[in-house]
């Protein structure tokens, strides 16, 4: 077979079955069970499809591709390797940039030779529909790559989480947006480079500028989002090339990032809108801070708690992103085994946000070998915090604010919470008493007579508890 | 195929990924990420075909490089996800 042409049968039913290996691999996550089964239809799925692609081209450049993929599969598989599972977020925002700089070199090179891509008509002109495609492709690619290095860095630390505000980036965002857009459409009349690479450049500037003003506890949406435009960008690819492959795909991811944002923004009680406008935490700190400071509360020591929680019949522990920081989850492992030979009944209460992506804290646990049977969700635990003897909160602060249910006026007000005051007594893990959550509002929770304030680095107050045990 | 043969796959795989991920136990969440992010990287189908073709050679090169990112989100993707989801046991029945 020399010039390969797209409507050859059996390559189409080869990139549709690729799809549907897609479509299983992320069917199998509905159980843990069944996901390991699912990883490994992914891997044939995108198997097929790079195997297809191969045999049905007229390969010029072999040991090219060959080297290239080599050198970028070792360095993926090591990095996944040696990844920490704390610096999961980052990874993640790093592997989207890569998806996002994929799509922008694949429209930048089916511009440059769309003759391989058949895309031209008789003239040597780029189909009009082609080009449109091609545009978005390459916007949502630009957009997905920066705004991903952006977020990478703020998850890594190398940029702070605070939110940087533009003047007037509203204006410049949507100003920009809508020049994006209209050279898109200019570009169908008129294929001259400027236009294409001024569509690029500026679509690299969106990805940056609407990232930088949103704040560090909205970075779950934020990843959750860029996971969604990696898709559609593959899906704009797709279109270029008629790939069933890459449509079904695209289409898969981008709902998937798009129903993650949307469980993400709900969890937090805030629409979608709010977070991208961004900004969240920056003034809130302000108003929330002052008057609190001086009210009296309990400390405890690690022998208090682990006393308590040993005369406990059941105790709820609840993780957040301080959990994280600190790598405490082994040695919460630890305690939990040891109050379960206690005869304790250990559950663990998780709230959706907490941590810097979905399932952050869920992932965590697992790698500390925590059962994911004595793993719960918001509402499937939150009725259980009345009878239980303790809720053994650590690095989580928002998530357990009691505000969110009563004061209208509280940032988070409205925000679904998991009810740790309800339980007989509250264990509070936290650095020091100073801090305030991401949202900068004081937790009501720290004053009351029921809570214990243990203030220390969580993982050395969990192994302070475990030696005491 | 024209473009309302592929539009008609695209509307109904989005129907097909909003069903499928709302089916996603929650605690999965990140593997389903992870994951995604391997799959969408079939866009190395795209550049393959750019740095296969002769004719122009910066579209190869630019072909190439676009092979090697997506190869790194292939291969990482996959290995990664594997390695969360072999962490995600049952209780040991005593």
């Amino acid at each position: 077979m020399h010039e390969a042409t797209p409507v050859n049968p059996w390559v189409a039913l080869a990139y549709l079955i690729a799809g549907v290996c897609f479509i299983l691999a992320l069917r199998g996550l509905s159980s843990p069970e069944s996901s390991r089964r699912g990883n490994r239809f992914g891997m044939i799925g995108m198997g097929l499809a790079v195997g297809t692609t191969l045999i049905t081209h007229e390969i010029a450049s072999l040991p090219e591709i060959g080297g290239a993929i080599a050198i970028g599969g070792v360095i993926g598989f090591v990095i996944a390797r040696k990844i920490a599972m704390t610096a999961m977020p980052q990874l993640v925002a790093a592997f989207h940039s890569l998806v996002g700089m994929a799509a922008v070199l694949v429209a930048a090179a089916a511009y440059q030779n769309p003759e391989a891509f058949h895309i031209v008509d008789a003239a040597g002109q780029i189909f009009a529909v082609s080009r449109v495609e091609m545009g978005l492709g390459i916007a949502i690619g630009a957009i997905t790559f920066s705004g991903s290095v952006i977020a990478f860095l703020k998850l890594n630390g190398n940029m702070s989480g605070k939110p940087i505000m533009l003047p007037a980036r509203h204006f410049i965002n949507l100003g920009t947006l809508a020049a994006i857009l209209g050279l898109i459409g200019y570009f169908v009349t008129d294929q001259s480079p400027w236009v294409f690479w001024t569509v690029t450049a500026l679509s690299f500037l969106i990805g940056f500028l609407l990232i930088i003003p949103i704040g560090g506890a909205d970075m779950p949406v934020v990843v959750s989002m860029l996971n969604s435009y990696s898709g559609w960008a593959a899906a704009a690819m797709g279109f270029t090339l008629s790939n069933t492959a890459m449509i079904i795909t695209g289409a898969l991811v981008g709902s998937s990032g798009a129903i993650l944002s949307y469980i993400m923004c709900r969890a937090m009680n805030r629409s979608f809108i709010s977070v991208i406008a961004g900004g969240f935490g920056a003034e809130a700190a302000i108003t929330g801070g002052g008057a609190a400071t001086d009210r009296p509360w309990k400390r405890g020591s690690a022998e208090d708690a682990a006393f308590l929680m040993k005369q406990a019949e059941s105790v709820i522990i609840i993780p957040g992103y301080g959990m994280a920081v600190a790598q405490a989850q082994h040695a919460l492992r630890e305690m939990g085994d040891l109050l379960k030979e206690e005869g304790v009944k250990v559950k663990y209460a998780i709230h959706p946000v907490a941590g810097r992506m979905p399932g952050h804290m869920n992932v965590l646990l697992a790698e500390a070998s925590v059962p994911y049977d004595e793993v719960f969700e918001l509402e499937d635990i939150n009725s259980e915090f009345a009878q239980a003897d303790v809720a053994f909160v650590i690095g989580a602060n928002d998530v357990t604010n009691p505000a969110a249910k009563t004061d209208k006026t509280s940032p988070i007000y409205g925000m679904p919470v998991l009810d740790v005051e309800k339980a007989k007594t509250v264990l509070f893990v936290k650095r020091s008493m100073g801090g305030v959550g991401y949202a900068g509002v004081d937790n009501e929770v720290f004053y009351m007579d029921n809570t214990m304030m243990l203030l220390a680095d969580a993982k050395k107050m969990v192994e302070d508890i475990v030696k005491s045990l | 195929m024209d473009f309302i043969s592929i539009l008609s796959i695209f509307v109904l795989a989005c129907f097909v990924g909003y069903y499928v991920v709302w089916s996603v136990t929650p605690a999965l969440h990140t593997p389903l990420m992870a994951v995604t992010n391997a799959i969408s990287s079939v866009i190395i189908v795209g550049a393959l075909i750019a740095s296969a073709a002769a004719g122009s050679p910066s579209a190869k090169w630019l072909g190439l490089v676009g092979v090697a990112l997506a190869s790194v989100n292939i291969f990482g993707g996959f290995a990664v996800t594997a390695r969360m989801l072999a962490m995600y046991k049952k209780k040991e029945k005593k």
